[in-house]
């Protein structure tokens, strides 16, 4: 959230874009704390399927997202390619399980577009808005709507 | 908040203030305890007086206007116009109260506490009708001089107030060589002479050789005292007690007036006229070194007060100890970290011992000191976090005074062991719970004065509240002089509620734990304090869910004791570290009763997906861990399996079936709930010696919300 109210308020955007299943998405880095190799999650019980579990991270326990599983895709392998993004929103802290990190895009704020309204995608409530960059399309996503939603777990 | 510096003052002003309402709670504790003397009213009065000229500067009226009217009031005691009666120390208490809701109502900015103009009201009543002044006065000025010349530091009001020809007394005092060598010190003596009144002290330097002649084991130094006092000789001689077969002492008593001052002063000149130099007398004094400190201020001129006044600063400020506030969140990082170092050394341990090297080597060495200054850094760190109970009984003392009032008994609250230190969240959490049980001493506990002057009892009940360390860990109970459990009664009632059969056979013990049960009270009547339905079920859970445990010990006629023993702290945790399904997990040891190896006969089926095991002729629920949470399907079968055999809160049992027990071990717990949120059967994380994040399971938890399936193995996977 603060995230966002900080780039906003610029008009260029930085975005950190990544590979997941051949499709390219990214978040913006103002949210991105730091970028790990693959460690195996220890799995939590009774999560939902997109929680693949939590990891270490130097002391802290850090719950990592399948982006793949929370996109409605089928889950990441998991091996010594992918990456794990951890970001931050908020007070709220995670891991985003991905492909690979690819680039880092500067752009100005006004090239990014809002979605179309797709009633059957559940994935297009994730994504925030959508850019083009190289002729590729780049979809930026809504962080808060991604992440394990704090309030509702501790109910 | 941090960036506004008034505020970060405010925010220490109410700091002060709490501690100030300790030390005011322990004063007047004191008092009650029949200590009248003046040092305790001070410190009675100055905590007042300094919550009041705190909350002046920041404006908060209502509390100025109360500490005011309060501090007036305990002024009439200081001066000694009043009398300590016990309804006057009730009424103290009950304005330190009130004045601690004052100051929390300043603080969070809430409503100010209703009563206490009633209570000021009845407070300015025991001025006004003060009873039989003049006895009281000559008993209290007994100890005045001692007090007020300590704290006041004001000279001049004990000159005024022992103006009226007071007699003066020298007093010549030699000591001898063997005084120093016994371990005496002049310059405590004299301090000792000061406090019984103003005193002119004088260093004779008459037999203070050259120093090429002094020998260092000899006593060089004598004093001439002149102490203005309304004293008795026998009163001056008390302070040399233990001195006076080392030394020469010659008391005389003097006329008031200025003769003997004028001889006193020839006596310094030739004291000065002696030694060739100055400077040698400090170097020079004897044996101790603290003598010079004395001659020191023994040396300029003929007047007394720089000199006394000098002596009682040195003397004043014995009571700052050395502490630093510490923010909370700045402790827990440390935690933190030394629970990583503590991570990091078991990896590092696991891949030297996989690097094979020799166990003698220098690296193998230098690792287990490494391993023994991470347990130690360890255990400081956890050390910090500790805090005396003190206050959590302070608030106890006040729940009784409150409780007692409320049930109209008599009841006088003991503590021990207040210096005991604890985690500070065990801290925090143990105050509701003990709460609940100082109100049911109260209560249920205690009988009604009459009762117990029928049963030849003090009419005054008496709760203690104890704290000890034992064998690692914290051991709080709470103890009452009542009349014990009404065992038939308990009973009674637990067949009425239907909580056990008819025809039970329950043994003494027993009984008394019928009372943890869920949905017992044992109060016929259901009073203001308890019996509202919270009973002693949700006190003993709260222990449990701090890793301690509650047991009972009634003796009819003579009382009942409860004592809670619980883990010193809440950073680490004893625990078992056991493998399902391929996944590793920590079971807390605290909740394990025994571990299990299933045979053949030992399982029977119970419904269609359901089993039980028959252990020492009870049968327990068996629940298997990997299919509970979701790591597998439930097993075809589980004979050979392990189990663990866990208690619950309500006493049930359950066994859970692992697949192998790996080791027992400390291991730091990481929350859960900030990061993720509660899992059901879940209590926090760990962090294991190869990096990987273990769960630590709850058992209790996991078992009231399990499905208990460990059959019908083609069911879809739980959770």
């Amino acid at each position: 959230m603060t995230a966002d109210h900080t780039s906003q308020s610029t008009s260029e955007v930085e975005l950190l874009s990544f590979r997941l299943a051949e499709e390219e998405y990214s978040v913006d880095i103002m949210s991105v704390r730091e970028i790990r190799g693959w460690t195996r999650a220890t799995p939590l019980p009774h999560a939902p399927a997109h929680v693949r579990g939590v990891i270490n991270l130097r002391g802290t326990v850090l719950p990592v997202v399948d982006l793949s599983v929370r996109l409605g895709m089928p889950p990441v392998e998991g091996d010594a390619r992918n990456v794990i993004i951890v970001v931050q929103v908020g007070s709220q802290t995670a891991g985003l399980l991905v492909d690979a990190v690819s680039d880092i895009l500067a752009l100005p704020r006004s090239e990014l577009q809002t979605p179309p309204e797709l009633a059957a995608d559940t994935a297009h409530s994730f994504i925030e808005a959508l850019t083009i960059v190289e002729g590729r399309m780049i979809r930026v996503l809504d962080l808060t709507a991604v992440l394990p939603d704090d309030s509702a777990e501790a109910a | 908040m941090a960036t506004d510096p008034m505020a970060e003052i405010r925010a220490s002003f109410f700091v002060e203030c709490e501690e100030l309402l300790e030390s005011l709670q322990d004063a007047l504790g004191e008092m009650d305890e029949g200590q009248h003397d003046n040092e305790t009213i001070n410190v009675v009065f100055r905590a007042v007086h300094s919550i009041k000229g705190g909350a002046g500067a920041f404006g908060l009226d209502a509390l100025v206007a109360f500490a005011h009217r309060y501090e007036t009031v305990l002024d009439e005691l200081r001066s000694g116009r009043m009398e300590v009666s016990p309804e006057a120390m009730k009424l103290f208490f009950h304005a330190a109260d009130l004045l601690q809701d004052h100051v929390r109502a300043a603080r969070d900015a809430g409503p100010t506490p209703d009563g206490a103009e009633d209570c000021l009201i009845a407070l300015e009543a025991l001025i006004g009708g003060g009873a039989g002044p003049a006895p009281v006065e000559e008993e209290v000025s007994d100890f005045q001089p001692m007090g007020l010349s300590l704290d006041f530091g004001a000279p001049e009001d004990d000159l005024v107030e022992a103006a009226p020809e007071p007699p003066v007394w020298q007093i010549c005092f030699t000591p001898s060589p063997a005084l120093y060598a016994s371990g005496n010190e002049p310059l405590h003596l004299l301090r000792a002479l000061q406090a019984l009144g103003t005193a002119e002290v004088r260093c004779m330097l008459d037999d203070l050789g050259d120093l090429d002649t002094l020998t260092p084991e000899d006593s060089a130094l004598s004093w001439t005292i002149l102490l203005t006092g309304d004293l008795s000789e026998a009163e001056i001689r008390e302070v040399f007690d233990f001195v006076e077969d080392v030394s020469t002492l010659d008391i005389t008593q003097v006329t008031a007036d200025r003769a003997p001052a004028e001889e006193f002063g020839m006596d310094v000149d030739q004291g000065f006229g002696v030694p060739s130099g100055a400077v040698d007398v400090p170097t020079a004094a004897p044996p101790k070194d603290i003598a010079p400190a004395v001659a020191v201020p023994a040396l300029p001129g003929p007047q007394s007060p720089p000199a006394a006044s000098a002596a009682k600063d040195t003397a004043a400020p014995t009571e700052a100890s050395a502490t630093v506030r510490v923010d909370l969140d700045r402790i827990d990082r440390l935690v933190n970290l030394v629970g990583e170092l503590v991570i990091n050394q078991a990896m590092l341990a696991q891949s030297v011992a996989e690097a094979g090297l020799p166990p003698n080597s220098a690296v193998m060495t230098g690792l287990e000191a490494f391993m023994m200054l991470t347990r130690d850094i360890q255990d400081s760190v956890m050390m910090i976090r500790a805090q005396p109970v003190k206050p959590l009984f302070q608030r106890m003392a006040r729940i009784v005074r409150e409780a007692s009032a409320a049930v109209g008994k008599e009841v006088r609250l003991r503590t021990e062991g207040e210096a005991t230190e604890v985690d500070k969240t065990v801290i925090e959490r143990l105050a509701d719970p003990l709460t609940h049980m100082i109100r049911n001493a109260v209560d249920h506990g205690l009988e009604t004065p009459d009762k117990r002057v029928a049963a030849g009892k003090s009419s005054e009940g008496v709760i203690t509240l104890s704290a000890q360390h034992r064998s690692g860990r914290v051991v709080i109970e709470v103890s009452d002089d009542g009349a014990g459990i009404n065992r038939p009664k308990v009973r009674e009632i637990a067949i009425a509620k239907g909580l056990i059969p008819a025809d039970a056979l329950l043994s003494d013990s027993d009984i008394d734990n019928l009372l943890f049960l869920p949905g017992f009270s044992t109060a016929t009547q259901v009073s203001a304090l308890s019996g509202r339905g919270v009973g002693m079920d949700v006190v003993r859970s709260a222990i449990q869910s701090l890793g301690g445990r509650i047991t009972i010990h009634s003796e009819p006629g003579k009382g009942t004791r409860f004592s809670i023993s619980l883990p010193l702290t809440l950073a680490v945790l004893d625990g078992m570290v056991v493998n399902v399904a391929g996944e590793t997990l920590v079971v807390p040891l605290s909740s394990i009763l025994e571990t299990a190896t299933l045979a053949e006969g030992d399982i029977r089926a119970l419904g269609p997906e359901t089993n039980v095991i028959h252990v020492r002729g009870t049968f327990v629920p068996l629940y298997d861990l990997g299919a509970e949470l979701g790591y597998r399907h439930p097993k075809s079968s589980y004979d050979g399996g392990i189990v663990l055999l866990t208690a619950l809160e309500n006493g049930a049992r359950s066994a859970l079936v692992v697949d192998a027990i790996m080791e027992q071990r400390q291991v730091v717990i990481k929350g859960l709930q900030r990061s993720y949120g509660h899992i059901p059967g879940v209590a926090a994380a760990t962090i294991l010696g190869d990096g990987q994040i273990a769960l630590i399971l709850d058992p209790a938890d996991l078992v009231q919300n399990a499905s208990g399936r460990t059959r019908a193995a083609e069911l879809a996977l739980a959770g």
